[in-house]
């Protein structure tokens, strides 16, 4: 094999692919030919980063230089000055918010320092298409060691002893799980992997199916070594056309050699995957909903007393765990129970349910200077997430709330920053873990807004198969448009706490059971924010248009704008009268408070009150 | 493909261990050529496509190699700095493809230092 000095590292997760990574790496192949350098410097494309607001990226290794935002027309001077005369490019790699020089090496870049890899431990350092890459940093060893060396009971007591819990948001714990799935009666068993993720933002699961496949499946044959099981399947939703095709290339060359299928390692034990895809309803995340969409049934949850391990997939005995879940698995069993446990929070030695151990990987997204995908240990603060890994909020502006767990989790206010990330502190403040959502917002957003906002995907999303799911997050929504457009009354209030509670109590599934999250959340911790809608009708972020009253200072119209009139010609309504170098003025009975003169007027002439 | 056996991952591991070692910039010693535009000319090309030709003849799999710019010192260019983990940096000055031969024999592999070849021993600080 020919000697490379240099391997560049392109992000291909599905960001740097829309932000054209494929045309750079065309760019640098030919422009890599044309230097005659085909020989000794290897491009290689490689699952997501996560620093995905930066993207495209480029990692140049051995040296651990970070490019970023790269484009063909960066390639010709890249390769010159970097693999030719042996210059890095300053210009070309990252300089943090409020730093004046760049950060060269990737490790010293604060988005990646703060984080640990478990789940995701070869993202960037393998191509995720290229299994003898995988192989070479450790995968598939840790089933050699089970098949060999262990009894399933003892995989099961080392799960246990790791503390791992759930990842897809139950937090339930793993090792419980298998065994309960074990000692179900019933033949065949099933084991799922759950990658139908549909919280909105949220892309945990797809970045660790397309930076490293390999890890997930190794995690199943594990798990069903351990519960006795031969078949399993992967639901993944169709939206993830690049994660499904790579899934599809490793399970094809795992089978090929022979690690996935009849006999594995001439040990006797089958086992063997099918992909099914879901059609993209929120709803069969799932499992109840999920496995019924597998059988080809509609895909809607059941009661939850009937459990899935005793009475799953064609009412067979099933354990479902998540992507992430899964991922976590082989590096326990490689590293042992002992070191996992040692990552996290909290005492796993009376209760399973006594902490959280090991990473957990969150997309952070919104009001954040690094927008990504991030995985940290657990015990990590809210603070630390959102100031040292996401690099603070943009613009100078205050921060105001971190949503967790997705579209049900709830909202938490700056003096709740210095909270814990695990399980149980999260649920104790009214949130959740959930899969790994964190969306983050400042100032300018309104919480009731917010509410809303989710409030309608949830309602959106709700199957539709129980009452108080259908009708009443629907009430609840209704609840809160009204009080957006300022027609909100003091007992809305009240009424919506008493509706939240219902619906929590009584919904089939966890979709109803956890939609009303953020508005709980909102009304303990931004209820000021309600009373102002509701009393004043006004809204403190101004981000309820209805609730605004726009207006033109007609001082700064003529001193800066010179009565440009782009408010009048753009007003919808024919609301704004005015000449040209003379002030314009809006007429408050026409006006329908759409808010485009705010908009498009560059002289911020348009006053709000 | 044939089915694996345990023994095989190793095996597989070991072949791609070079491209593992390389990304993951853990190498048991790093050669860096001094690629400005004086080492160009004085021939640090010559001296880089050498070091590969070595590296491939050699099947070694844990030496780093990369290029920096100018070192400072053009007029004894080509150079390149030697980095044993854990000791210090070795500038050699004036290289022929031979004498990085002997290098790469004696010091990169062996641990010993070429002092015929050495300009000095350790780096400039920086900060």
């Amino acid at each position: 094999m020919k000697p490379y000095r240099a391997n560049l590292m392109l992000c291909a997760g599905t960001g740097c692919v829309s932000n054209h990574s494929f045309l750079v790496r065309e760019a640098l192949e030919k422009e890599i030919k044309k230097r005659g350098l085909e020989n000794e410097i290897q491009v290689v494309i490689t699952g997501c980063d996560g620093f995905c607001a930066e993207g495209p990226l480029l990692i140049v290794q051995p040296e651990n230089i970070f490019y970023c935002r790269l484009t063909e027309k960066d390639v010709p001077l890249l390769v010159e000055e970097h693999f030719i005369k042996g210059r890095p490019v300053k210009k070309l790699m990252y300089t943090p918010p409020d730093a004046k020089a760049p950060v060269p090496k990737m490790n010293d870049i604060g988005f990646f320092k703060g984080q640990m890899l478990v789940a995701l431990r070869n993202r960037g350092l393998i191509d995720p298409e290229n299994i003898d890459e995988a192989i070479a940093r450790d995968a598939y060893k840790a089933i050699a060691k089970v098949l060999t060396s262990m009894s399933p009971e003892e995989v099961i007591q080392e799960i246990k002893d790791s503390g791992l819990r759930g990842r897809g948001g139950g937090g339930f714990p793993t090792g419980i799980k298998w065994e309960s799935c074990r000692n179900a009666e019933g033949e065949p068993k099933y084991v799922i992997c759950n990658a139908d993720e549909g919280d909105p933002g949220a892309f945990m699961d797809r970045n660790i199916i397309e930076s490293d496949p390999h890890s997930v499946l190794e995690g199943m044959v594990i798990g069903a070594y351990a519960i006795g099981v031969s078949e399993g399947y992967v639901y993944i939703r169709h939206e993830y056309p690049l994660a499904r095709d790579r899934l599809h290339i490793a399970i094809d060359q795992a089978r090929d050699y022979g690690l996935l299928g009849k006999n594995i390692f001439d040990t006797g034990f089958n086992f063997d995957i099918e992909i099914v895809r879901g059609a993209g309803a929120f709803v069969c995340g799932e499992s109840t909903a999920l496995m019924a969409s597998i059988e080809g049934r509609v895909g809607e949850p059941r009661a939850k007393y009937v459990h899935t391990v005793e009475h799953g997939l064609w009412n067979l005995p099933t354990c479902l765990n998540n992507v992430e879940t899964w991922a976590n698995v082989p590096g326990i069993i490689n590293r042992g129970a002992e070191w996992f446990a040692s990552i996290g929070t909290g005492d796993i030695s009376e209760s399973p349910w006594g902490g959280s151990k090991g990473t957990k990987v969150f997309s952070l997204t919104g009001k954040v200077y690094n927008t990504g995908l991030v995985e940290v240990p657990m015990g990590i603060t809210l603070r630390d997430i959102v100031f040292e890994v996401g690099g603070g909020i943009p613009d100078g502006k205050e921060f105001k709330s971190v949503q967790t767990g997705g579209p049900s989790g709830g909202f938490l206010p700056a003096d709740l920053l210095d909270l814990q990330v695990d399980f149980e502190q999260l649920t104790e403040a009214g949130s959740m873990m959930g899969s790994g959502g964190m969306v983050v917002m400042d100032e300018d957003n309104c919480m009731v807004d917010m509410a809303r906002y989710f409030l309608a995907f949830t309602q959106g999303e709700s199957c539709g198969k129980c009452t108080p799911c259908r009708d009443g997050v629907k009430a609840m929504l209704e609840i809160l448009i009204r009080i957006t457009e300022g027609k909100g009354v003091e007992e809305d209030l009240d009424l919506l706490e008493e509706l939240s509670h219902f619906v929590i109590d009584s919904s089939l599934c966890a979709l109803g059971g956890s939609a009303p999250n953020p508005v709980l959340t909102s009304l303990k911790y931004f209820r000021e924010e309600y009373e102002a809608h509701i009393r004043d009708k006004k809204c403190p972020a101004r981000a309820c248009r209805q609730l605004n009253v726009y207006t033109i200072d007609p001082e700064i119209c003529v001193s800066k704008g010179h009565g440009c009139g782009v408010c009048r010609r753009e007003c919808p309504d024919n609301a704004i009268t005015g000449e040209k170098n003379k002030t314009h003025f809006i007429n408050q009975d026409a006006c329908e408070k759409c808010g485009v003169c705010f908009d498009v007027c560059k002289f911020d002439a348009i006053q709000i009150t | 493909m044939p089915k694996l056996k345990i023994e095989d991952l190793q095996k597989i591991s070991d072949k791609v261990r070079r491209t593992t070692l390389l990304r993951e910039g853990a190498g048991r010693a790093k050669v860096t050529v001094h690629m400005g535009t004086c080492g160009i000319s004085a021939g640090a090309r010559k001296i880089l496509d050498a070091l590969l030709k070595i590296i491939e003849e050699k099947d070694v799999k844990d030496i780093i190699l990369v290029t920096s710019g100018c070192a400072g010192l053009c007029s004894r260019e080509p150079m390149v700095t030697v980095e044993l983990k854990d000791e210090t940096p070795v500038k050699y000055v004036d290289l022929t493809e031979d004498k990085i031969r002997k290098i790469f024999t004696d010091h990169v592999l062996e641990g010993h230092i070429v002092t015929d070849y050495a300009l000095a021993i350790g780096s400039e600080r920086t900060r």
